[in-house]
């Protein structure tokens, strides 16, 4: 069977050239850099038979930062809720004065090149840097324990959650608001009943990219982590760490688990937001 | 009342937390004032790391550029069974630890790897040496020409290009004079991504390059050798470098906004 009798090939609905050079490219581009890597991790974890790959994923030291790496993921991109919705409110409706800047600002910690970010958080906050001496006057060490990782999360999850909310309180209508303050609702209420339902899909958007993001980041934590095993060893850390062992599988287990997490809260939330998109339709 | 509460809030937020690591950057790397901190760039080390880097960025946003160009254009124009399980494919890297992205290349090229011992035994080196940096650099930088190009083409339809087509243009034809000048501003915007991102990636390229000072080690790496390395100075003024190159390519996505505001100034 030659390439064009399959059914990829053919015409592809449009009267456009180019359609075979440009797909059999990609799918070679996207074929090698793409599919064939990310089969290693499906496939490598299991050279060693299952019951080396059990193994591997028992490991409690994998297990304690796998929990690391999670959970502040997690405290990171729910603190920076409050934080994003706070920015994300000043841009969109606030008519901050310089605004401009600040736009520029937030995305700061997109465009910081990682390693950057992580000398810079670990001298910042350290116990002899500008903030972490401040914050040892109120007796608070976040440097070399998981508040650092957190505190490093935070600020490179910030952009997500203030890019995901902006444009939906941009686009929202404020006739409504008006409407329910003429008819005599508190600010509070106003917020809780008018604004909170349609910026709640946003903010679980941005909540799950920082999260999504959280999990993998290396570069920006591990100088502020301190990185002891079982207590403040991130994920990605404990596969460098594996990789020097020549650990492979070991480390290969830890890459999937993290793959999948990663790949499925992104999955739910386009389900989430598909769902959401439904009810909003207009009727 | 609540307006200025917020005001006070978000710059005071972020003064704290935004501004004050790049002033962090500046101030540790004139610690010793100017001359210190140029010096420890003629370092021979720095100078390598530097141009690895310069080169390797090089390579990837070329040839993710050719990419992203072709792929965006199959992705938009055509309709074939597999199109949005492509455009997945295509986004993946974005959703992947930069570690994990590192690690995928040791499991087909290091001495583990499924390739590895064949090539050794032909003498071709990937892992731990700058074809790995080059391949890992290329996976993490694969889909932003693609994501930006993209929606633009979207918008620009298909009646320009049949037009041309009628009129007797090929595929690259109607590709360099029809359809690249219509997505100019948002090409331009793709590959300044892949160059900010492509230069100051770490954990993926720190997993494949074996950190050979003057050999394997770009600016990202350079910077936690030094850093670690109790080397203050030296760490922050190449890091200043890096975050300004990065920077610089970030912020220049609107310099066509500055041109075309610039020109109707003057009209």
């Amino acid at each position: 069977m030659t390439l064009s009798r399959l059914a990829f090939f053919k015409a592809g609905g449009s009267a456009l050239p180019g359609y075979r050079l440009s797909l059999t490219l990609t799918l070679a581009w996207t074929g090698f850099f793409i599919i064939l890597p990310l089969s290693t991790l499906l496939v490598y974890p299991w050279q060693g038979g299952p019951a080396a790959m059990l193994g591997a994923l028992h490991d409690s030291r994998m297990l304690a930062a796998l929990w690391t790496s999670f959970s502040c993921a997690a405290i990171a991109a729910a603190c920076n809720i409050p934080c994003g919705l706070l920015l994300a409110w000043a841009l969109a409706r606030g008519n901050l004065p310089g605004h401009r800047l600040a736009d520029a600002l937030i995305d700061l910690p997109l465009a910081l090149p990682t390693a950057v970010s992580g000398i810079t958080l670990a001298t910042l906050y350290g116990p002899h840097g500008w903030l972490g001496s401040l914050l040892a006057v109120f007796g608070v060490s976040v440097s070399y324990n998981k508040a650092g990782i957190v505190l490093a999360l935070m600020f490179v999850g910030l952009p997500f959650v203030v890019r995901a909310v902006e444009p939906v309180l941009r686009n929202l209508p404020q006739d409504l608001e008006e409407a329910a303050h003429l008819l005599g609702a508190r600010p509070w209420q106003i917020f809780l009943r008018i604004i909170a339902a349609p910026i709640l899909p946003a903010l679980i958007t941005g909540f799950g990219l920082a999260f999504a993001r959280g999990i993998g980041e290396y570069g920006s934590v591990i100088f502020i982590a301190g990185n002891q095993p079982f207590k403040s060893e991130i994920a990605p850390l404990l596969i460098v760490v594996r990789l020097q062992e020549f650990d492979y599988p070991g480390a290969t287990a830890i890459a999937l688990v993290l793959l999948c997490v990663s790949l499925l809260s992104l999955a739910l939330i386009g389900g989430f937001r598909r769902r959401f998109a439904l009810w909003s339709e207009p009727a | 009342m609540t307006r200025y509460v917020v005001w006070v809030a978000s710059w005071l937020f972020i003064l704290v937390v935004l501004v004050t690591p790049p002033a962090l950057v500046l101030t540790e790397a004139l610690k010793d004032g100017l001359v210190a901190s140029l010096a420890t760039l003629s370092d021979p080390d720095a100078q390598s790391a530097i141009w690895l880097t310069l080169r390797v960025s090089a390579v990837a946003v070329t040839l993710n550029t050719v990419f992203g160009i072709l792929a965006a254009w199959v992705l938009v124009k055509f309709r074939f069974p597999g199109r949005q399980f492509l455009q997945i494919l295509v986004e993946l890297p974005l959703s992947i630890s930069p570690v994990v992205s590192g690690l995928v290349w040791l499991l087909l090229f290091g001495a583990q790897g499924w390739f590895g011992p064949m090539l050794e035994r032909w003498n071709i080196h990937i892992a731990f040496a700058v074809p790995g940096i080059i391949l890992a650099t290329l996976f993490v930088t694969l889909p932003y020409v693609v994501r930006t190009v993209m929606p633009v083409m979207e918008v620009q339809g298909r009646d320009a290009e049949e037009a041309a087509v009628l009129a007797g243009a090929g595929f690259w034809q109607v590709l360099w004079h029809v359809t690249l000048p219509g997505v100019r501003g948002a090409l331009l915007s793709g590959v300044l991504l892949t160059t900010a991102r492509a230069l100051g990636e770490f954990g993926a390229v720190s997993v494949v390059s074996g950190h050979i000072p003057g050999e394997t080690e770009t600016m990202p790496l350079h910077i936690e050798n030094l850093y670690n390395g109790y080397q203050s100075v030296a760490a922050f003024t190449m890091a200043a470098l890096l975050a300004l190159m990065a920077m610089s390519a970030v912020l220049l996505r609107s310099a066509p906004e500055w041109i075309a505001r610039l020109q109707e100034k003057k009209a």
